[in-house]
């Protein structure tokens, strides 16, 4: 939506209502974008907004000032209806420096407004953005509307009774940024005066400092004599159904998941994990949930990472490790281990642009071939995935369940998008969450570590302490019978078997496929996995709106994949895959429905945008509608 | 908690598995002594917990009647940590090679080592790859001859107990496979010790590397190429302990002396100096005898103890996840 339309005499002119917006903070990785974003997030959300946020930043942690590599942004997208992405297009772009400006000009619409900061804007930072000029002086910005402020200056200013030094100062930039686009969009400015008062309790003059260039950047927008059309807008609340709601990050709905499930299943768990971008989060928001049944463990590398969960496991806690593909790739012989031995671990895999080092803040969806194939011998395991932030919490008790239930190692798939971005969620009642409780095998009689449950085929779990349980198992392939080790070839080809029917089995133990939005046949599926679910909703429902006929399947299990899947795409005349890799899924699709899918494929660390979806959308139904005429 | 204990024998501790080690080989001796030794430490065997890398030595859990968990190369001291931070009531045995415990997987053996996880960690060294068909190992001596080293190989080889010691080891112990009074009184001592108690135990391979610790372990010549350490104890050695280590304190380096008449210039063994036992841990031939015993031992809080204890006083049953879930900014819908 824009803020201003233009008029046929070439004039902009004020739009009468404004449902939803987006707005952009870029600024150096130290200017503390970041923080401004989360600050601007908890006040659209309590606001009453759908929101959806995208922070966008560079593996730098202080990149050179003024570095167009090191811009940091934070983008968020709110609005009065269902908001699911962070926005194709962006109304409002706050640059706080001439870095920030040329990285994100792109993506502005014509007539958005900018805010920048004019005291920024050296010849020294110019050059380092190589712009010859200065923008906010000559005619490059002419497309847009400029506010152009001395931030410096103001927050120099707002600050100076605190003694702060001229460094400390300028830090408070953000603060005073955040209180002025906090103006535009009327939000409370008190939770984050709240915020900052108990992230500088042990400060009390930043504390103190901060606020002050909050309330003054708010006071600027009230007094200001503003360029003309730039005024408050009043957003409308997003119409939600009744409930109790929060903001909440892909990250911290799969850690309270995690908790959930723990005490869902009534068994410790034990979080292993070696620091790797973007997983690392998880293990610092469970360190904090130790009042639960939660321990955490930072190893020395992935691989003791992921051994330390499946001795956890052996021990009788539920083992969990994470990480990002290269680190996934480290632990792939220890997941082996698990799967061997029938030892429940949940291995959660953050993934971001690969291969190698790759782009390790950037989203990508490339780990999907080897989440499944992604292991020495025939050793299959279960793979879900997360669609979006809150989906992540039910994904986490998902795979807490399967593990438990199955004996088994579980893969469960995220992305850099999804572990950053925020979004209102609405807190479900304790109650609705599925029950799942664990029992370890505990009867002595004719124990032997290879008994199985019939219908599920998992391996009993008996723990270590428990009298008349003592057993080995390990590697080496174990006999069907005893549990002890086996090298007869009929033994292994039952094992093998064994292994790829309990896992095939689950299929009948989870939902059978849904249609996200649309109809359960006709022209057109868009089928997508993981974080594309924003924008391939948004792309499907304007199509639909437009009267066009395409549905939305969105897959949570892709191994084992829901026993109708294969029906309910060939209920389509066509079907088209996006994927954030070069056609993973596509390939699974094919091999195992023999449908002639298409890809649409994007590899460039960042999100679909809702048009790139549409667009494909529009290309498809067109090649449908010629190959109709022709027929 | 070992009150009521029935008296249990080795037998009870032997598992119904047939052992597969080659004839000769000194994982037998080392077994059997483990065994044995197993009704001694009270603790009973449902909680008792060996876990294994990839190896020879590594097979050894199969054999135990206590729970065992035989896993993947060099990792069996990360598995072990898992074990024992899931349930610290549990005692838990490493055990391992040269090459499984400081090749493949030196760092975990570092980590365990330096952040004192209470483990057994009982180190084969046999200083050879022998389930692969004996390759050198990374203790193997220079000039070893062996399928990937046909002329001899040219690694420098690492002294297990030294790293150990560099690692922050809060118990570093040497003894020998055949010495099985020697090897259960260390390892005794190692288990009950509080935090990583690391025995490297010198080990013959009878197919691969024969005879490589012969000088320590024949009878007739092992006196004056061994001493036995033992705490407050001055350090001789010889048929007739007619010999002892001296420090020459102008060169900070280890001397042999005559033992007689020289009794004040004598080292006495202390266990708690550590720079004392890394000049006796370094000690081999042609020049030095090779020490056994107890070469380090130090008081420090064990790491899951010590994490137990702050998460068991952190944990709290009554936390619920409703709270969790509603906790921080919240808005109502109506």
């Amino acid at each position: 939506m824009q803020l201003v339309k233009k008029k046929a005499d070439g004039h902009y002119h004020q739009q009468e209502e404004i449902l939803d917006v987006v707005v952009r903070f870029a600024g150096d990785s130290g200017d503390g974008m970041q923080l401004v974003g989360a600050n601007f997030t908890q006040a659209t959300a309590l606001y009453g907004n759908d929101l959806s946020t995208f922070p966008d930043f560079p593996a730098e942690i202080r990149a050179p000032v003024g570095a167009t590599f090191g811009v940091s942004a934070f983008q968020i997208y709110f609005g009065a209806e269902d908001v699911t992405t962070a926005g194709d297009k962006v109304d409002v772009l706050v640059a706080m420096n001439p870095a920030a400006l040329v990285t994100n000009l792109e993506n502005l619409i014509d007539g958005g407004l900018i805010i920048v900061d004019s005291g920024a804007f050296s010849s020294k930072n110019l050059a380092k953005a190589k712009y010859e000029g200065n923008p906010i002086e000559d005619n490059t910005l002419d497309r847009y509307r400029v506010l152009s402020i001395d931030i410096h200056k103001q927050v120099l200013s707002a600050v100076e009774p605190y003694g702060l030094s001229h460094k400390e100062a300028l830090r408070c930039k953000n603060m005073w940024t955040l209180g002025l686009v906090m103006w535009l969009f009327d939000r409370d400015r008190s939770p984050s005066i709240e915020s900052l008062k108990k992230k500088f309790a042990s400060k009390p003059i930043i504390a103190d400092s901060n606020i002050a260039a909050l309330n003054a950047g708010h006071a600027y927008g009230e007094t200001a004599e503003l360029p003309a059309g730039i005024h408050v807008y009043k957003v409308p609340k997003a119409k939600v159904s009744p409930g109790t709601y929060r903001n909440i990050t892909g990250t911290q709905a799969l850690a309270w998941g995690l908790i959930a499930g723990s005490e869902i299943a009534d068994i410790d768990l034990l979080f292993a994990s070696y620091p790797i971008t973007p997983a690392s989060n998880l293990l610092h928001e469970l360190v904090i949930q130790n009042q639960f049944r939660v321990n955490t463990f930072q190893a020395e590398d992935e691989i003791g990472a992921v051994c330390a969960a499946v001795g956890a496991s052996f021990a009788g806690s539920l083992g969990v490790t994470s990480s990002a593909g290269p680190g996934i790739a480290l632990k792939s012989e220890g997941i082996a281990l698990a799967a061997a031995s029938e030892l429940p671990l949940v291995v959660v895999n953050t993934q971001r642009g690969g291969p190698s080092t790759g782009l390790p803040t950037k989203t990508e969806q490339s780990d999907f071939n080897m989440a499944l194939f992604g292991r020495h011998g025939d050793t299959p395991i279960p793979v879900i995935s997360a669609a979006t932030s809150s989906d992540c919490f039910d994904v986490a008790i998902e795979a807490v369940r399967l593990a438990t239930k199955y004996m088994t190692p579980v893969m469960l798939l995220s992305d850099g998008y999804l572990a950053n971005a925020a979004e209102p969620w609405e807190i479900p009642k304790v109650g609705s969450l599925p029950s799942f409780k664990v029992r370890h095998y505990d009867d002595p009689k004719d124990f032997k570590p290879s008994i199985r449950n019939k219908e599920t085929l998992a391996r009993v779990w008996a723990k270590p302490g428990t009298p008349g349980m003592e057993h080995r198992i390990g590697g080496i392939e174990r006999s069907y019978d005893t549990g002890d080790i086996s090298y007869d070839p009929a033994n292994h080809q039952k094992m093998t078997d064994l292994r790829k029917a309990k896992v095939e089995g689950i299929s009948n133990d989870i939902p059978l496929q849904q249609v996200s939005y649309g109809n359960h046949s006709g022209k057109l599926a868009v089928l997508g996995w993981g974080s594309t679910f924003g924008a391939i909703h948004q792309a499907v429902k304007t199509a639909v709106g437009k009267g066009l006929d395409v549905s939305h399947i969105h897959v949570r299990y892709l191994s084992p994949m829901p026993s109708n899947l294969g029906q309910l795409l060939s209920n389509f005349e066509a079907v088209i895959i996006p994927e954030m890799n070069t056609g993973q899924f596509i390939r699974m699709v094919r091999s195992e429905f023999l449908i002639d899918a298409d890809g649409v494929n994007k590899i460039a660390g960042q999100p679909f945008k809702i048009q790139e979806i549409l667009d494909a959308i529009y290309k498809k139904l067109k090649e449908l509608a010629r190959s109709g005429d022709q027929s | 908690m070992n009150q009521s204990l029935p008296t249990l024998t080795l037998k009870d501790f032997a598992s119904d598995q047939e052992v597969r080690w080659c004839p000769g080989c000194g994982d037998y001796a080392i077994l059997k002594t483990v065994q044995k030794l197993m009704p001694d430490l009270g603790t009973p065997k449902e909680r008792q917990v060996f876990v294994s890398g990839i190896g020879c030595s590594s097979r050894f859990p199969y054999y135990m009647n206590t729970f065992g968990f035989h896993t993947i190369h060099g990792r069996a001291p990360a598995i072990a940590t898992g074990v024992k931070l899931a349930n610290p009531e549990l005692d838990v045995w490493v055990i391992t090679g040269d090459g499984d415990g400081f090749s493949i997987g030196g760092n975990h053996m570092m980590h365990a080592l330096r952040r004192n996880v209470d483990l057994q960690i009982l180190l084969f060294n046999n200083e050879i790859y022998g389930l692969t068909k004996g390759q050198y190992s990374p203790t193997s001596q220079v000039g070893t001859q062996s399928p990937s080293s046909p002329t001899g190989s040219i690694d420098t080889p690492l002294s297990p107990c030294l790293v150990a010691m560099g690692s922050g080891g809060s118990f570093i112990a040497r003894s020998i496979d055949t010495e099985a009074k020697h090897l259960a009184g260390v390892v005794k001592r190692g288990n009950s010790h509080e935090g990583a108690a690391f025995v490297e135990i010198l080990q013959n391979c009878p197919i691969y590397n024969d005879g490589i610790f012969e000088k320590v372990k024949d009878k007739k010549v092992a006196p004056d190429f061994k001493v036995e350490l033992v705490h407050g104890e001055p350090i001789r050695f010889g048929k007739d302990k007619e010999k002892g280590i001296s420090l020459n304190r102008g060169s900070l380096e280890l001397e042999i002396i005559a033992a007689l008449g020289n009794e004040d210039k004598l080292l006495i063994h202390d266990e708690k100096n550590k720079i004392q036992a890394q000049l006796l841990a370094a000690m081999e031939g042609p020049d030095f005898p090779v020490a056994v015993g107890i070469l380090y031992q130090q008081e420090k809080p064990a790491f899951i103890s010590d994490a137990q204890s702050r998460l068991r006083k952190a944990r709290n049953k009554d936390s619920s996840i409703e709270a969790l879930l509603n906790s921080g900014a919240t808005w109502e819908v109506k």
